[in-house]
């Protein structure tokens, strides 16, 4: 689960990590006098998730509260890939003597967190060269120690015993305890401003991970996911919106993204990606079906291989359904696995040959929705 | 030979008495596997399909010898009783529940790492040693033994994979199901280099997928191995930035793609199916081709 960069800010103040003075606002007159409390020039952020809003003009400075009103007024007008700016972050304008980048996320193939730091932050970490980022991989049973933070703060040529050398040890040390304790999968602070003797978190981004949300129950929720892909979760199906015309549903991830590659590779245009696990009973087909066919598909491909799940269930479960609601698009299943006859018998009374091979039924999948 | 496992292996099944537990149990039992002992806190003392069930891995092992344990515990308690096998002194755990934290994930593997100890998952359908001994959920049908290593992050693909080997009666050494979350005990780079031991693996087929970067560090492994290698990449279409299925399964800030793992696995030599149906056939074809030089 990401965070907006204000819920961050307000994680990042209960672990005592410098923060600018702030507000978050819902209207334009909140944003006026928001800054008329901070006093002085301010700036003006959209709350959204996605990334470069600085570039398309998510981010505004201004000098009075005023102006600060107006420049709310135009945020609030804007939409940022696809989605409206409903909420402002107004903070003081901070004077940058130096931007830094620092964050923790989980490194994947150490298997453990790992700090990243640099001297040349305010740019994405993936145009900053090389040489110039600094990563230490943290041995979780020992977590962030004060010789860690020192020893990265000398690389970064920051004299130790300045008093932003003593801040950032600091900060490092608190932002891996918000790291462990909120089961982040990435706190970032890009930039870290440099402000006179202050060291400054200028921005947050945080990731939770989503397995750990039921003991992070004080974390405000944000949902990502579209309509469509929140009723999948909820039902326990990994559902994905793509911009095809061919729906998808297969058991397992894998098999999934497989289904997808084939279905490409002779053409065909997947309208989603739906893994539907293993033992999916009648309702669950139902709603994978539901959610299949609310993308508008021109045709439906199936791709059952039947392990845990039983051929038998799936089929049963399709049936049910294509007698009582009207399937208006041509669907094509593959089954085999365990109990696979006895599926097969069923569907053969409702009128569907499975195929016995993936690709014979996406090649006909493919066909029926109009192929290329 | 086989890697891991094998039919003298005494496995453990932490859960027993859960539904899962119980159901995969059976299955394991009726493919063979040499099963000694389960747990489940409170029903210690009591039997399950002839099995003795303990309160805790430590009274298991008091009482039994034990080689490995496979895990059958919700995400919320897998990390403890990941832990609790570990430091009971079982070298191999196999984790087959989904959706656990990572976090709680990074813990269990330092200290497996620490041990010297082998975790198989998370979330994970877990190993077969065809004809052997099975720790997991695979489907029993599908696996019988043979030569062909399989090493995979993902089960349902592997059964299609193995499945399909299977039909055209090709069977298969050791099959390790790696798991498709981002942080996992095994690397390909550690399954490869088994079965470059194994007598009796003669080819290795890898299954992978988008995200990470373990396909690529299997491909530098790859270029040091004797026996051939058949890979499949899953992904090849999916949109960056979205995770398919599992957790691991996704482009993050251009790494990870499947035209990179694909450069690097050809580069390396090994042979890389573009379609998942495809594998059998090269399989087919190596393994014609060394008998026919024998």
């Amino acid at each position: 689960m990401k965070m907006f960069e204000y819920m961050g800010k307000d994680i990042f103040a209960e672990f005592g990590l410098p923060i600018p003075k702030g507000r978050m606002v819902t209207t334009s007159d909140g944003a006026a006098l928001a800054a008329e409390e901070i006093g002085g020039p301010v700036v003006i952020k959209s709350q959204v998730l996605s990334g470069k809003r600085g570039k398309v003009g998510g981010i505004k400075f201004v000098d009075h509260s005023e102006a600060a009103k107006a420049a709310a007024q135009e945020l609030f007008g804007m939409t940022i890939q696809d989605l409206p700016v409903e909420i402002l972050l107004v903070e003081e304008k901070l004077q940058i003597d130096k931007e830094l980048y620092l964050a923790i996320t989980i490194d994947s193939a150490t298997k453990q967190p790992v700090l990243i730091a640099s001297v040349h932050g305010g740019m994405d970490i993936e145009e900053v060269a090389d040489e110039h980022i600094i990563k230490k991989y943290i041995d979780i049973e020992l977590g962030m120690q004060n010789f860690i933070a020192c020893d990265v703060v000398r690389r970064m040529n920051i004299p130790l015993n300045s008093s932003r050398g003593k801040e950032l040890v600091k900060i490092m040390d608190r932002l891996y305890k918000l790291f462990i304790q909120k089961d982040a999968e990435l706190v970032e602070i890009n930039p870290l401003v440099i402000s006179g003797d202050r060291v400054i978190a200028a921005d947050s981004k945080i990731t939770i991970d989503d397995e750990a949300l039921y003991r992070q129950q004080d974390l405000p929720h944000v949902e990502e996911r579209t309509k469509a892909e929140k009723a999948a979760h909820d039902l326990g199906l990994s559902f994905v919106e793509l911009d095809g015309d061919i729906g998808v549903m297969a058991n397992g991830a894998g098999i999934t993204m497989g289904t997808l590659d084939t279905l490409s590779y002779y053409g065909g245009r997947p309208a989603n990606f739906l893994d539907a696990g293993g033992g999916t009973g009648v309702e669950g087909t139902a709603k994978a079906l539901e959610l299949i066919l609310s993308r508008n598909p021109r045709s439906i491909i199936i791709n059952i291989f039947g392990g845990i799940t039983r051929c038998d269930d799936v089929a049963s479960a399709f049936a049910s359904i294509k007698k009582s609601r009207n399937i208006p698009v041509p669907v094509v299943i593959r089954l085999v696995g365990t109990n696979q006859e006895a599926g097969r018998a069923i569907l053969k009374d409702v009128g569907i040959e499975a195929y016995d091979f993936m690709q014979d039924a996406i090649k006909k999948a493919v066909e029926l929705a109009g192929g290329n | 030979m086989a890697i891991l496992v094998d039919k003298t292996t005494n496995v453990l099944v932490q859960g027993i008495t859960g539904k899962q537990g119980l159901f995969h149990t059976q299955q394991m039992l009726a493919y063979g596997t040499k099963i000694i002992a389960g747990t489940s806190p409170g029903k210690g003392g009591t039997t399950i399909e002839g099995i003795p069930v303990f309160d805790s891995v430590r009274a298991a092992c008091e009482n039994h010898k034990i080689d490995a344990s496979v895990i059958f515990i919700p995400a919320a308690y897998a990390k403890d009783a990941a832990l609790e096998a570990l430091e009971a002194g079982i070298k191999v755990v196999v984790v087959v529940t989904e959706h656990i934290p990572v976090h709680d994930e990074m813990i269990l593997i330092a200290y497996a790492r620490r041990l010297k100890a082998t975790v198989i998952g998370p979330n994970t359908f877990g190993i077969v040693s065809s004809g052997k001994c099975k720790m997991g959920i695979p489907p029993n049908q599908f696996f019988i033994p043979g030569s062909v290593g399989v090493v995979a992050r993902s089960g349902t693909l592997t059964y299609e994979i193995v499945g399909n080997l299977t039909a055209q009666g090709i069977g298969q050494s050791t099959v390790v199901g790696m798991g498709g979350d981002r942080v996992v005990g095994l690397t390909f780079v550690d399954v490869l280099k088994q079965f470059e031991q194994d007598p009796e693996t003669k080819v290795v087929v890898l299954i992978g997928e988008i995200g990470g970067n373990s396909e690529e560090e299997a491909a530098e492994y790859i270029k040091e191995m004797t026996k051939p290698v058949v890979a499949y990449i899953a992904g090849k279409s999916a949109p960056p930035g979205k995770r398919m299925g599992h957790a691991g399964a996704i482009i993050e800030r251009g790494k990870g793609t499947y035209d990179g793992k694909v450069k690097a696995l050809a580069l390396a030599g090994a042979k890389v199916a573009e379609l998942p149906f495809e594998v059998p056939g090269i399989v087919k074809e190596i393994i014609d081709k060394e008998s026919s030089q024998q």
